[in-house]
C-alpha cells in the first residue's frame, strides 16, 4: 500500500469507532493541553524577562567588580596581610558573615582595557542629585534617582524616545510613576518639557541643571524606577558633585562597565570571563544576573511538565487498549489483506499510523485549545493584575515548542501502538479466514 | 510445460503428541494452467487445508509446492506476498467485504495493496464490476448488497489483478441454488474465456461435475477421480 492509502485506511478505521476514538483522543488532548499551558506560562514569563533584560544592560557589556571573599581580611590562620595600594569602599561585620568590597581604580581600568576583545571600559559612576522639579508643579521639589544609560541597549519607552548620548542638549527620560507628582496627567503632556535638577557638591554648595524630558519609561518588572540622563547631563552633574573632592577619592569605583566585541560566541565570552577572573575580577553579563531567575522558572515548568507527562502515560495506555480492540475487531480484514498480498510491515505500519493519528489529533486539538485559553487568560491579565506591565503576556506559545509537543506525543503514541501493531502484523491469514 | 501448481509428498500435521492430527497425508498433485479443478470430500476431510497450502496461505509440514516449476520454499515472504497479490484471486464462502465501504472500494483492495494509482484503480474497478454485472452498484455500500451480489463483488475483487489462478472455497455455500448457479456460471465463463485456472473447494456434486477434474479427499488422503 502507498503511504497515503495507509493513512486513509487508518483514518477510516478511527472514524468507524467514533466514540472510542474520541475518548482515546480526549486523554491525549488533556495531556497536550496541560503540557502546552505549563510551557506557555514558562515561555511567556521568560520571553518577557528576555525583553526586559534589554532595559538593564546591553548584552555585550560586562559588569566588573573586584573579586572578594566574604571574609577577606581573615583566614583560618589569622588576619590577612594588607596589600599596599588596596582601597576598600565598604566593609561590614557583626552579621553571620563579615563582608567587604575592594574598590577599583584607574589602574584597574587600564588593566582591563588591555584584555583582548574588550572594546571600551568605563567606570560605573553614580550621581546623587538632591531633587527634581518642574514648571508644571513649580512649588514642589521631589527626591529621585538618576542613572546614566551607558551599557543599556534600550529602555522600554512608551512615549517619546530614549535619550541621545551624542547630543549636547541635557536630556532625561522619566519613569511613568514620576509624572503625577511632577504635575503631568499624561505621558505626552510631559514630553519636551523642562525639569530642574538640584545637586550639591562636597563643599556644601548647591546648583541646578535644566534638562528636557525626551521620553517616558513604561512600568516593568525588572529594572529600577530611576530616571535616566544622557552622557552630557550626567557628566555635568558628576563634575559638579565631585568638585572639591581629592582626586584619590574621585578615582574610586565600586564597579566598571566593560563593553566587549558583540560577535563573541558564548564560549569566547566564557573565556573572557575566566581571563578576567584570573586577573582578580568578577565579570557578569546581564544575562548571568537573570539566569538564576530563568533556572527557577525552568524548574517549575519541568515539575508541571512532569504532571502532564503522567497524564500522557495514562493516555498511552488508552491507545494500547483502543488499538488492541481495533486489531481484535479487524482480524478478518487483516487476514484478508494478508491473503491478498499485504506484507507484515505494511500491516504494522497501518496500525502504527492509527496510533500516531490519535496522538496527532489529540495533541493538535490540545494545543489549539491551550492557545485559545491562553488568549482569554492573557486578555484578562493585561486588563487586570498585569495592567501596569504592558508587554507581558502571561502565556506564550512559540511554534517551536508546539511542534515539539506534537512530535513528542506522536512518538509516545507510536510507541504505545507498537504492541498492538505487532500483534496485528503477526496474525495468520488462515486463522482469520477460517470459519466454523 | 511446467504445471501451474504442483505438489509432491505433501503432509500437513496439526498439533503434537496426543493432539496430533494428520490433516493431509502424502498429497501428489499437478494442476495444469487453464484447468478447472474441484476439491471434494466430506466436511473435515482437509479440503480447505489443501487449498490454503496450494494458495500459499499456509505452509506444509513436509513436502514441496511448486508454482510454474518454482519451489515456493525458496521464495522470500515478500516474493510469496507478491505472487499472491499479482497471480492469485480468492473467493471465499464468507464474503469478507467491508460493509461500510463502497463496493468499488472493496473491489480495488488488491490494487491498493499493489500500490496502483487512484485513477487506474478506479478504471479497472469499474471494468471488473461490469464483467460481473455489478457496475450500477459501484458506489453502494457493500452491506446493502444481496448475497449473490456480494459474491459477485468478491469475484470482481478476485479478478481485478488479472490473476492466473482463482481459488474459491465453497463459493456457493452461502447462496441459494439459483444464485449459486449464476456464480458457478460466472466462474466457468472466466475459466473458458480468460483461461484462468480454477481451483474450487466444494461439497456440491453438481458444481464438482462441471469441472475438468475432481480431486477427492478422504481423511487427508487423495482419491482422484476424472470427469468423463
Ligand atoms: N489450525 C488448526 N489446528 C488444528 N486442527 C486444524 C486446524 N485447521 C484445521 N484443522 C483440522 O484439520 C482437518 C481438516 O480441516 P479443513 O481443511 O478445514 O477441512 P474441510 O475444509 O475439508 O472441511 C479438520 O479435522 C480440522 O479440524
Ligand atoms: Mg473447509
Amino acid at each position: 500500500m502507498k503511504i497515503i492509502d495507509l493513512i486513509l485506511s487508518a483514518n477510516a478505521s478511527l472514524l468507524r469507532n467514533k466514540g472510542r476514538t474520541a475518548l482515546t483522543i480526549i486523554a491525549i488532548f488533556i495531556g497536550a493541553t496541560t503540557l502546552s499551558l505549563t510551557n506557555g506560562i514558562g515561555d511567556g514569563i521568560k520571553a518577557y524577562l528576555t525583553k526586559q533584560v534589554g532595559n538593564l544592560g546591553n548584552s555585550s557589556t560586562l559588569t566588573i567588580t573586584a573579586t572578594t571573599a566574604k571574609t577577606n581580611f581573615r583566614s583560618s590562620s589569622g588576619l590577612v596581610k594588607y596589600v599596599p595600594g588596596q582601597k576598600k569602599i565598604s566593609s561590614q561585620g557583626g552579621g553571620p558573615n563579615d563582608s567587604e568590597q575592594v574598590a577599583l581604580t584607574q589602574s584597574d581600568i587600564n588593566k582591563i582595557a588591555k584584555v583582548p576583545n574588550i572594546t571600551s571600559v568605563q567606570p560605573t559612576l553614580t550621581v546623587a542629585p538632591d531633587y527634581i522639579a518642574t514648571v508644571a508643579n513649580p512649588y514642589a521639589k521631589y527626591q529621585f534617582i538618576l542613572n546614566q544609560t551607558v551599557g543599556i541597549s534600550r529602555l522600554d519607552v512608551s512615549s517619546g524616545v530614549n535619550v541621545n548620548n551624542n547630543s549636547s542638549q541635557y536630556q532625561v527620560t522619566l519613569p511613568i510613576s514620576y509624572l503625577s507628582s511632577l504635575g503631568y496627567n499624561t505621558s505626552s503632556s510631559a514630553l519636551n518639557q523642562e525639569v530642574t535638577i538640584g545637586i550639591s557638591n562636597a563643599l556644601g554648595a548647591q546648583s541646578t541643571f535644566v534638562a528636557t524630558i525626551v521620553g517616558v519609561q513604561q512600568k516593568n518588572l525588572v529594572g529600577s524606577t530611576a530616571a535616566y540622563a544622557n552622557t552630557d547631563l550626567f557628566n555635568a552633574l558628576y563634575g559638579f558633585q565631585t568638585t572639591g573632592l581629592p582626586t584619590s577619592t574621585i578615582d574610586t569605583y565600586a564597579s566598571i562597565q566593560a563593553v566587549f566585541n558583540p560577535n563573541l560566541t558564548t564560549a569566547q565570552i566564557n573565556k573572557l570571563k575566566s581571563t578576567l577572573a584570573g586577573l582578580g575580577y568578577t565579570a557578569e553579563t546581564i544575562k548571568d544576573q537573570v539566569s538564576t531567575v530563568f533556572t527557577v522558572i525552568n524548574a517549575i515548568t519541568y515539575v508541571f511538565d512532569g504532571f502532564a507527562g503522567i497524564t500522557l502515560v495514562a493516555a498511552a495506555f488508552g491507545i494500547v487498549n483502543t488499538l488492541f480492540m481495533s486489531v481484535q475487531e479487524r482480524t478478518k480484514e487483516i487476514g484478508l489483506m494478508k491473503a491478498l498480498g499485504m506484507g507484515r510491515r505494511k500491516i504494522f505500519a497501518l496500525f502504527s499510523i492509527e496510533a500516531v493519528l490519535i496522538g496527532f489529533w489529540g495533541s493538535i486539538l490540545g494545543i489549539i485549545f491551550a492557545n485559545f485559553l491562553g488568549k482569554i487568560v492573557n486578555n484578562l491579565a493585561t486588563k487586570g493584575f498585569l495592567k501596569d506591565f504592558p508587554g507581558l503576556n502571561l502565556l506564550s506559545f512559540p511554534a517551536k515548542a508546539s511542534t515539539i509537543i506534537v512530535v513528542g506525543i506522536m512518538l509516545i503514541a507510536f510507541l504505545a501502538g507498537t504492541l498492538p501493531a505487532r500483534r496485528a502484523s503477526r496474525k495468520d491469514p488462515i486463522d482469520a479466514l477460517r470459519y466454523e | 510445460m511446467d504445471a501451474a501448481i504442483a505438489t509432491k509428498s505433501l503432509d500437513k500435521v496439526y498439533g503434537k503428541k496426543d493432539d496430533r492430527l494428520v490433516a493431509l497425508d502424502n498429497i501428489n498433485l499437478s494442476i495444469k494452467a487453464g484447468e478447472s479443478i474441484a476439491i471434494v470430500g466430506k466436511s473435515g476431510s482437509g479440503k480447505s487445508t489443501l487449498m490454503h497450502i496450494l494458495a500459499l496461505l499456509d505452509e506444509p509440514t513436509k513436502g514441496v509446492v511448486t508454482v510454474n516449476g518454482v519451489d515456493v520454499s525458496s521464495l522470500s515472504e515478500k516474493q510469496v506476498d507478491l505472487l499472491r497479490n499479482k497471480s492469485f484471486g480468492f473467493v471465499f464462502q464468507q464474503f469478507f467485504l467491508n460493509g461500510n465501504e463502497t463496493v468499488l472500494d472493496n473491489v480495488i483492495l488488491p490494487l491498493k495493496i499493489a500500490k496502483v494509482g487512484r485513477r487506474e484503480r478506479h478504471k479497472r474497478g469499474l471494468e471488473v464490476l461490469k464483467a460481473v454485472d455489478l457496475a450500477e452498484k459501484a458506489n453502494a455500500k457493500a452491506l446493502n448488497l444481496s448475497g449473490g451480489q456480494k459474491q459477485r463483488a468478491c469475484i470482481a475483487r478476485a479478478l481485478i489483478n488479472n490473476p492466473n489462478v482463482i481459488f474459491a472455497d465453497e463459493p456457493t455455500g452461502n447462496l441459494d441454488s439459483t444464485t449459486g448457479g449464476k456464480i458457478e456460471e460466472l466462474l466457468f465463463k472466466l475459466n473458458r474465456e480468460k483461461k484462468i485456472t480454477l481451483i474450487i473447494v466444494t461439497h456440491d456434486p453438481d458444481l464438482a461435475k462441471q469441472c475438468d477434474r475432481q480431486i477427492n479427499i478422504k481423511d487427508g488422503h487423495l482419491a482422484e477421480r476424472k470427469n468423463s
